[in-house]
């Protein structure tokens, strides 16, 4: 089951809703993991003809369903990071009347929608669809340093070692959520870590 | 008050450009600054014509920067109510007026990567603000305005020759037309639109970047109302315990305004949203004409906009 279903929370966090075609002159997938059931649910003959995906397997196995949906063309890497400079060249040479598609987990997706918006979507207009793993992309906001696939909560900062209470704050700007140091006044007393929505 | 603040002015410059069209200048009287303002800005120039006093709202054309003199340039409107005629027949260089601060309800959206302005007649006035912006901050821009013919051409000549890259002129009556499908297919992701014309050139527009794919959020339009008669109709101000009658040739608002009870205004023009007044009692049907509220509250019979909306029917309790 690739679909959760988040609970209700602060207005920062993100809320994201079921990938509908649109119209437009091409369409951009970019997605990780179980995204891609998100894709192969909405795509149609038409949408792919002009469909161009970027997708970051991670170890699921999906690439042969993809491909055989067809699309004008099909990138798989890595990881983000190994993606990163395709979907920015990508993003640059795009022409208006294009639309964004992104699903998978909350750091594809924020990442991606980050990259949009510097190319000049504006992030009401991308779509998004959450699939997979709930863990999360979070900033220490003593470091700085980010954290990749934080599902337990507090979590140790992989930068300075703080221990960080996960945070539903959200920014779009660093495609993360705030970790806080949770024992700054009592060092070493620290609750023991549980999953993020436990 | 209500409004935006007000500020006294002295029409220093009245210049006729063509047939239609006269642009004015304004300085404070007091010989101060007037403040800055962003391109898209308007202004609501306040006329005193006899025992009416009218309140229309004029882009304003000038560089946001200069403090020293705004301009607005205005198109006469012979079938109008007669704020445009007030302003090309009485007003005199010398006079004293009263202008609003300016408001904007067309602003630039500085995220975008380009910006394309569509055009047409008199519409060119925000546009001519805003490109004095853009070159300032080194913007990327191009503007298609589409004229009646080259004799009604307002700053076409400023235009061109200033920015001869940047400008594509129209004439109607050369059968000139903007090419609106090819003009945006293929123009770079973070384009906004912005169109400022008559309202089939804004929905033709709207519609068409729409049908693209163009999101929502990437296309800007700017149509000022101008109140329409109507049948007289007489409305109960709850709040103020007064039976008023609104005339034929006047709108709601100004009858509101006319028997001393203040009323929240901006743009007078059926877009910003300050003068929505709540309903508490109707039998009969509203004629709404703004561009505020959703259709399911045009339906509700709960809300309307005095600037631009009417009446017709038996009773119009309003709370204000």
């Amino acid at each position: 089951m690739s679909k959760f279903t988040f609970p209700e929370s602060i207005r920062s966090r993100p809320v994201y809703g079921t990938l509908e075609p649109r119209a437009g002159s091409a369409h951009l997938f970019i997605a990780d993991t179980e995204g891609a059931e998100a894709i192969i649910a909405m795509a149609t003959p038409e949408i792919m003809a002009k469909g161009h995906i970027i997708y970051i397997a991670k170890g699921t196995d999906y690439e042969a369903q993809l491909r055989a949906l067809n699309p004008a063309s099909f990138y798989a890497g890595p990881s983000y990071g190994a993606a990163e400079q395709r979907i920015h060249k990508t993003l640059a040479d795009a022409k208006m009347g294009l639309q964004v598609y992104l699903t998978g987990t909350e750091g594809l997706m924020g990442q991606a929608q980050n990259a949009a918006m510097q190319a000049g979507v504006p992030h009401t207009a991308i779509q998004t669809e959450h699939r997979g793993s709930t863990a999360r992309r979070m900033q220490c906001v003593h470091c700085k340093g980010i954290t990749e696939d934080v599902a337990t909560d507090p979590f140790v900062c992989s930068h300075c070692g703080l221990n960080l209470f996960v945070r539903d704050h959200y920014s779009r700007r660093l495609a993360a959520y705030q970790g806080v140091c949770i024992d700054a006044e009592d060092p070493g007393n620290v609750p023991a870590p549980k999953g993020i929505y436990e | 008050m209500s409004g935006a603040e007000k500020i006294a002015v002295i029409v220093t410059d009245i210049v006729p450009l063509n047939d239609l069209v006269t642009r004015f200048e304004f300085k404070p009287i007091d010989g101060g600054l007037l403040p800055t303002f962003s391109g898209g800005a308007h202004t609501v120039v306040e006329m005193q014509d006899g025992d009416i006093t009218r309140l229309n709202p004029y882009s304003l054309m000038s560089d946001p920067m200069d403090q020293t003199a705004y301009a607005i340039s205005v198109r006469r409107d012979d079938e109008g109510r007669g704020g445009s005629l007030f302003m090309h027949r009485n007003v005199k260089v010398g006079d004293k007026m009263t202008i609003s601060y300016p408001v904007n309800l067309f602003s630039l959206d500085l995220r975008a990567k380009k910006h394309l302005f569509l055009a047409g007649g008199i519409g060119i006035t925000p546009f001519l603000a805003q490109i004095k912006q853009l070159e300032r901050l080194g913007g990327n821009w191009e503007l298609h305005y589409a004229c009646r013919s080259e004799s009604l051409g307002s700053y076409v000549d400023e235009l061109t020759s200033h920015h001869p890259n940047e400008t594509h002129i129209y004439y109607d009556d050369q059968d000139q037309k903007i090419d609106l499908l090819n003009l945006l297919d293929g123009q770079p992701l973070g384009t906004h639109v912005y169109v400022c014309g008559p309202k089939g050139m804004i929905n033709w527009v709207r519609q068409t970047a729409e049908g693209e794919g163009w999101p929502r959020e990437a296309i800007h339009y700017e149509e000022f109302l101008a109140p329409q008669p109507g049948k007289p109709f007489e409305v109960k101000l709850a709040v103020s315990n007064k039976v008023i009658q609104v005339g034929e040739n006047e709108s709601l608002l100004e009858a509101i305004e006319r028997e001393g009870v203040d009323a929240p205004y901006l743009c007078r023009g059926g877009a910003c949203g300050q003068c929505e007044t709540r309903v508490i009692d109707y039998t009969g049907n509203f004629i709404h004409r703004d561009h505020w509220l959703e259709d399911d509250e045009h339906a509700s019979g709960e809300k309307i906009m005095p600037c631009v909306s009417r009446f017709e029917g038996k009773t119009l309790v309003l709370d204000r």
